[in-house]
C-alpha cells in the first residue's frame, strides 16, 4: 500500500509528466487555453489513460511476456492504444451519453498522445506488476491534469498583460512552462 | 537528380522539421540535453523515416486507403522495434541516456507526416531523399539546442571541455546548471520560437515566404494525431476550436 501512494505520488508531481519527462505536449500546449477546456481535456486524459495501463499491462503480462514476444511490444501497444480509444468514444457515446458529451471531444486527440505510449513502456522497463501500472498511469494523468489546469489559469491572465512582440503566442507559454517546471523542481526532494 | 537535391535542400532547410515547421517537440524538448544525445536521437529518427518512407512508398498502391494510417502505424513501428535493437546491442550508453524516447519514435509527427504526405504520393527514390533530407534537418535542429544547452549548462560541446571552469581562485565559466534539466529545454525552446517569430516578420517584410509553422506550436494537435485522417476526428478538433475561441 505505502508503494502505491508512492508510485502515485511521484508520477503525479515528482516526475510530472509534462514539466519532467516532456510527454503530451501537444495537448498541453493546444488545449490549455481556457481552465474548463484544460479540465476537460485532463479528465479525458485521466480516464483514458489509467484504461490503458491497465489493458496494456494485462496484455504484456499474460501474453507477450509468456509467449516470448516482448519484442513486439511498441507495435502492440500503439495498436491497442489507438483500438481502445475508439472503443472507449462508441463505448461512452453509447451508455453515457453526458460524460460523452463532456469528454467526447478530446478522445481522439489523446490517440496519438505520446504520453498514453510513454507511460506504458515506462510501465514494463520499471517492471510495475498490472495494479502498480494502473497506480502509475492514474499518477501521470493527475499530473498532467494538474500541469495543464495550472497553465491554463496562467495563460487566461497572461492575455492582458504586454508582451513584447517576438513572444506573443506559444513562446510565452514555453516560458511559462519552464518556470512552471522550476517550480515543480522543487518536489524533487519529497521521495 | 535535380528531384533528389531539391528533397534534400528541402528537408534541411527550407521546411526544416524543428526550426522552421516546429515538429517532433516532444523528443526535442526532452533529448537535448547534450549535443551526443540530440545526434543520436536525430540520427536514430532518420533511419527510420528513410526506411518507412521507401516501405510505404513501394506499397502506395497495395495499401487501400481506408486502412492506410493502421498500416503506415505498424510499419513505423516495425523498423521502431529494429532501431531500437541495434542501438541497443551496438551503442548501449546512448541506448540507457534516450531511454524511452527511442521507441517513442513511433508516435513522432514527422514520421507519420512525411508518410502521409509524401512517401504516399510519390515515387520510390523521392520519397527515399524526402526522409533523408527531412531526417537530416531534424539531426541538425537537435544536435544544434543540444549543443546550445550543453555550451550554457556545463561549458562542453559533445564531452569536451570549450569553458574552463571557475575554479577556486581561478577565473572561469560558471555552468548555469539548469540548461541541462528540464526547464532549461522549455527556456531554450522559447527562445527559438521567438527568434523564428523574428526571423518570420522580417522574411514577410521582405516579401520572402517561410513555410508555416505546423503541429503543437501553432495549436494545431491535429496535424499529427493520426486521427486527423479519419474525417470524423477533424472535425471534432473543429469543434474544440471553436469552443476555445
Amino acid at each position: 500500500m505505502k508503494e502505491l501512494i508512492l508510485i502515485l505520488v511521484a508520477s503525479a508531481i515528482v516526475n510530472n509528466v509534462v514539466l519532467s519527462q516532456f510527454l503530451g505536449l501537444c495537448p498541453f500546449l493546444g488545449v490549455s487555453k481556457k481552465v474548463e477546456t484544460a479540465a476537460g481535456m485532463g479528465g479525458a486524459v485521466i480516464f483514458v489513460l489509467t484504461i490503458s495501463c491497465f489493458v496494456t499491462s494485462v496484455i504484456y503480462k499474460l501474453i507477450l511476456a509468456p509467449t516470448g514476444f516482448a519484442y513486439l511490444q511498441t507495435i502492440v501497444f500503439i495498436l491497442v492504444i489507438a483500438a481502445l480509444v475508439q472503443f472507449v468514444e462508441m463505448f461512452l457515446k453509447k451508455q453515457m451519453p453526458a460524460l460523452y458529451q463532456s469528454l467526447g471531444v478530446y478522445l481522439p486527440l489523446i490517440t496519438t498522445n505520446c504520453a498514453v505510449l510513454g507511460i506504458a513502456l515506462k510501465n514494463i522497463s520499471n517492471n510495475y506488476n498490472i495494479i502498480q501500472s494502473v497506480v502509475n498511469g492514474l499518477g501521470t494523468a493527475i499530473g498532467f491534469t494538474i500541469a495543464i489546469v495550472i497553465m491554463a489559469g496562467i495563460r487566461e491572465k497572461i492575455e492582458f498583460n504586454d508582451i513584447p512582440k517576438p513572444f506573443r503566442g506559444s513562446a510565452i507559454v514555453l516560458v511559462t512552462a519552464g518556470l512552471m517546471a522550476m517550480a515543480f523542481f522543487g518536489f524533487s526532494g519529497v521521495i | 537528380m535535380n528531384k533528389i537535391v531539391e528533397r534534400l535542400q528541402n528537408g534541411i532547410i527550407k521546411e526544416n522539421p524543428t526550426f522552421v515547421l516546429m515538429l517532433g517537440m516532444c523528443p526535442t524538448l526532452a533529448v537535448t540535453t547534450s549535443a551526443m544525445n540530440g545526434l543520436g536521437m536525430g540520427l536514430s529518427t532518420t533511419v527510420v523515416l528513410v526506411m518507412s518512407n521507401l516501405l510505404i512508398s513501394l506499397l502506395r498502391n497495395i495499401i487501400p486507403d481506408r486502412v492506410r494510417v493502421p498500416a503506415f502505424i505498424v510499419i513505423v513501428a516495425s523498423f521502431v522495434t529494429i532501431v531500437q535493437f541495434l542501438v541497443q546491442g551496438f551503442i548501449p550508453s546512448l541506448y540507457a541516456s534516450l531511454g524511452i524516447y527511442i521507441p517513442l519514435i513511433v508516435v513522432n509527427c514527422i514520421i507519420l507526416g512525411r508518410a502521409e504526405s509524401y512517401a504516399s504520393k510519390n515515387p520510390v527514390v523521392p520519397s527515399i531523399f524526402d526522409g533523408l533530407g527531412m531526417g537530416l534537418g531534424f539531426t541538425l535542429g537537435l544536435t544544434l539546442i543540444g549543443i546550445v544547452r550543453e555550451i550554457l549548462g556545463a561549458g562542453q560541446i559533445f564531452g569536451a571541455q570549450v569553458l574552463p571552469l571557475a575554479d577556486a581562485g581561478k577565473a572561469g565559466y560558471t555552468p548555469i546548471t539548469i540548461f541541462v534539466l528540464a526547464p532549461g529545454a522549455f527556456f531554450v525552446l522559447a527562445a527559438l520560437v521567438a527568434l523564428m517569430n523574428v526571423i518570420r516578420a522580417k522574411a514577410d517584410a521582405k516579401g520572402k515566404t517561410i513555410a508555416p509553422a505546423t503541429g503543437c506550436f501553432a495549436g494545431d494537435c491535429e496535424s499529427c494525431s493520426m486521427g486527423s485522417c479519419s474525417g470524423k476526428s477533424s472535425v471534432k478538433a473543429d469543434s474544440v476550436a471553436k469552443e476555445e475561441e
